[in-house]
């Protein structure tokens, strides 16, 4: 596919289409060309801190003893079993990175589940929303993973058992532009192997 | 100083087999524009695509040049004995670019050019090259560098290539392209994102990070062949390539130590990967300098993150940004005088360009989420990608920040350009 993108002008345009071209043409933007001085120093404005939004989802129970039979494989706890062994997301607010006291039993109820599954291995995911640079975003949602996992070898995990890595802003699970989308993008999720 | 802005406005009739509308604007401050009137050339018509409103195009996206119009040229000239210079000076044109074409029995075509200076009548330029019928538009871009070397004293960067990631239809396409956005090819389809494509210094390979393995880990790709190689798949994150200016080494962000670190490998993907320095913070977008001595980097060591250069070697860090609270995504200019970057200001992301001998620094954009971006082999424009109408598109912005243009789509984001080195 070629000629996906075209130069275009953001200008005072009158459409010129060619009278050779039987495409279809799209008329050439119109809007208005703002003539600015270089700004010859940048102005020093820290920028404002947005309010934390609240992270996306209710209360979480406390994990309750799992039914052994249910594991699968020895692998990994079933998804949607009560309590915070089915809670796979650990949510943060803005610009924060260690695991708030709300999300800390989950943390807690996949490190014990690891702890006490030697073979099962997890991978925690760290993902940000998409303000600011993808690669620093990467390394942003790493910190996130890092904390995670952190928390998880306290409750029984054994760092060989867990991989932190992190996706950034890459693969938001909202893909709106707003407060209440990032929120929901600025996650750690669980995966573990096998699933 | 008064300002005033000059809008120029050209329309073309591109009939290409490859069809595509080009139109262009730019805005100037003070910029002198050159004259110059591009000429048919004479036997154009032989040619299924016609040069000169390609090499028109290039020189009027510079910014710093003015065509004049040339049209109902009968007969057209092939020789600059047959250009009437009064005629051109009497339409302000201050040089005349003209020439011919003929095809060979063979099916190549001679491209015979000149350039005129309407002035003191003196021949500047003439050239003559020998090229296969699909040669063209490469052609045509190689005379806007000519033309544009001699008459600025700069190389051009018209038939230089761009890459970037296009993200549509539940894929990620890395793709390159003509500096013009044409010929587009993609390197690869992925199912998975691709982001932070990097250019080899002899333009033949290219560096990425691709999430295919479950993971970020950094690829090299032979533009030619298409073979892949993974140099870079370590535990956790393998991100950020930067090409040593040899073309031996990358620059890379390894999380393999729990937190963003950054390394140097070997561009082969052998040997052990060497840390360049051992901090608790996060270090990544590792750029090399022109001089391969140093690395400028992204690092928030400081309790924010801002752009540090450092030793390749490693030792002391130096911090060189110090308005705002947030600077990333350093690229040095070809030069190594200059730096651009992203700042962030309250909800907008903007291009920033710091001279590093002086330290002022300087806003290029009045876009609001501008991200990745990368000087053109020249040091005189800087692509980078930023959103409009709530897609990811890419825009040119001048070193200067007077001129300035966007790249549109038709489908899709596109996002993290790089511009490739010049052929």
């Amino acid at each position: 596919m070629r000629n996906n993108l075209i130069l275009t002008a953001l200008a005072t345009a009158v459409l010129a289409a060619c009278s050779s071209t039987p495409t279809k043409t799209e008329p050439v933007k119109v809007e208005e060309v703002k003539v600015q001085t270089p700004a010859p120093v940048a102005k020093v404005t820290p920028p404002p801190v947005p309010a934390p939004v609240a992270a996306p989802v209710e209360k979480i129970a406390p994990a309750k003893p799992l039914d052994e039979a249910k594991v699968e494989n020895g692998g990994f706890p079933p998804k949607g079993v009560a309590g915070a062994l089915g809670q796979r997301t650990i949510y943060y607010a803005f610009d924060t990175f260690s695991v708030s006291d709300e999300y800390k039993p989950v943390a807690e109820a996949h490190g014990g589940f690891l702890g006490k599954h030697a073979k099962a291995k997890a991978t925690v995911q760290g993902n940000c929303d998409e303000r600011g640079s993808r690669e620093y975003n990467l390394a942003l949602g790493m910190r996130r993973a890092e904390a995670a996992k952190s928390l998880m070898t306290l409750s029984g995990a054994s760092a060989e058992q867990i991989e932190a890595v992190s996706f950034g802003k890459e693969k938001p699970v909202d893909a709106g532009h707003d407060d209440a989308a990032w929120a929901k993008n600025r996650r750690v999720d669980i995966v573990y192997q096998g699933e | 100083m008064k300002l005033s802005a000059f809008l120029v406005l050209s329309f073309f009739c591109l009939a290409l087999p490859a069809r595509a509308e080009l139109a262009l604007e730019f805005t100037t401050e003070g910029v002198r524009q050159i004259p110059l009137a591009v000429l048919p050339l004479a036997h154009e018509e032989v040619v299924t695509q016609s040069l000169t409103p390609v090499v028109a195009a290039d020189l009027q996206r510079s910014g710093l040049f003015r065509t004049v119009d040339a049209g109902g040229l009968i007969p057209v000239p092939a020789e600059p004995a047959q250009v009437h210079l009064a005629d051109w000076r009497a339409r302000k044109a201050e040089h005349v670019l003209g020439g011919s074409v003929a095809k060979l029995a063979d099916g190549r075509l001679d491209v015979h050019y000149w350039l005129l200076d309407a002035v003191t009548e003196k021949v500047r330029l003439t050239r003559s090259v020998t090229i296969n019928a699909n040669q063209l538009r490469l052609t045509a871009h190689q005379i806007a560098d000519a033309v544009y070397e001699n008459l600025t004293g700069e190389k051009g960067v018209f038939s230089t290539k761009i890459a970037y990631v296009v993200k549509g239809g539940g894929k990620y396409m890395l793709k390159v392209a003509d500096a013009d956005a044409y010929n587009e090819q993609t390197v690869l389809s992925s199912r998975e994102p691709i982001i932070s494509p990097r250019w080899s210094p002899d333009g033949r390979r290219m560096a990425y990070v691709s999430f295919e393995l479950n993971r970020p880990s950094v690829v090299v790709q032979n533009l030619a062949t298409g073979d892949r190689k993974t140099v870079a798949n370590f535990r956790g994150n393998n991100s950020a390539p930067s090409w040593s200016p040899d073309g031996s080494q990358l620059a890379v962000t390894l999380s393999r130590d729990g937190i963003a670190q950054i390394y140097v490998i070997e561009a082969s993907g052998t040997g052990i990967p060497r840390r360049v320095m051992s901090t608790r913070a996060i270090d990544t977008e590792a750029c090399f300098t022109p001089d391969g001595r140093s690395l400028l980097f992204t690092s928030d060591r400081g309790g924010s993150p801002q752009v540090y250069r450092v030793p390749v070697e490693g030792g002391n860090a130096q911090r060189l940004t110090f308005s705002g609270s947030y600077n990333v995504s350093p690229r040095i200019s070809p030069d190594g005088h200059k730096i651009t970057f992203v700042q962030q200001n309250g909800s907008t992301f903007r291009v920033m360009l710091q001279d590093l001998d002086s330290g002022q620094t300087q806003t290029l954009t009045d876009t609001q989420l501008d991200e990745s971006p990368s000087f053109s082999p020249n040091g005189r424009m800087i692509l980078y990608a930023t959103r409009v109408g709530g897609r990811g598109v890419l825009a040119l912005v001048s070193a200067d920040g007077r001129v300035r243009q966007r790249f549109t789509t038709q489908a899709g984001d596109v996002y993290e350009p790089a511009w490739g080195p010049l052929p």
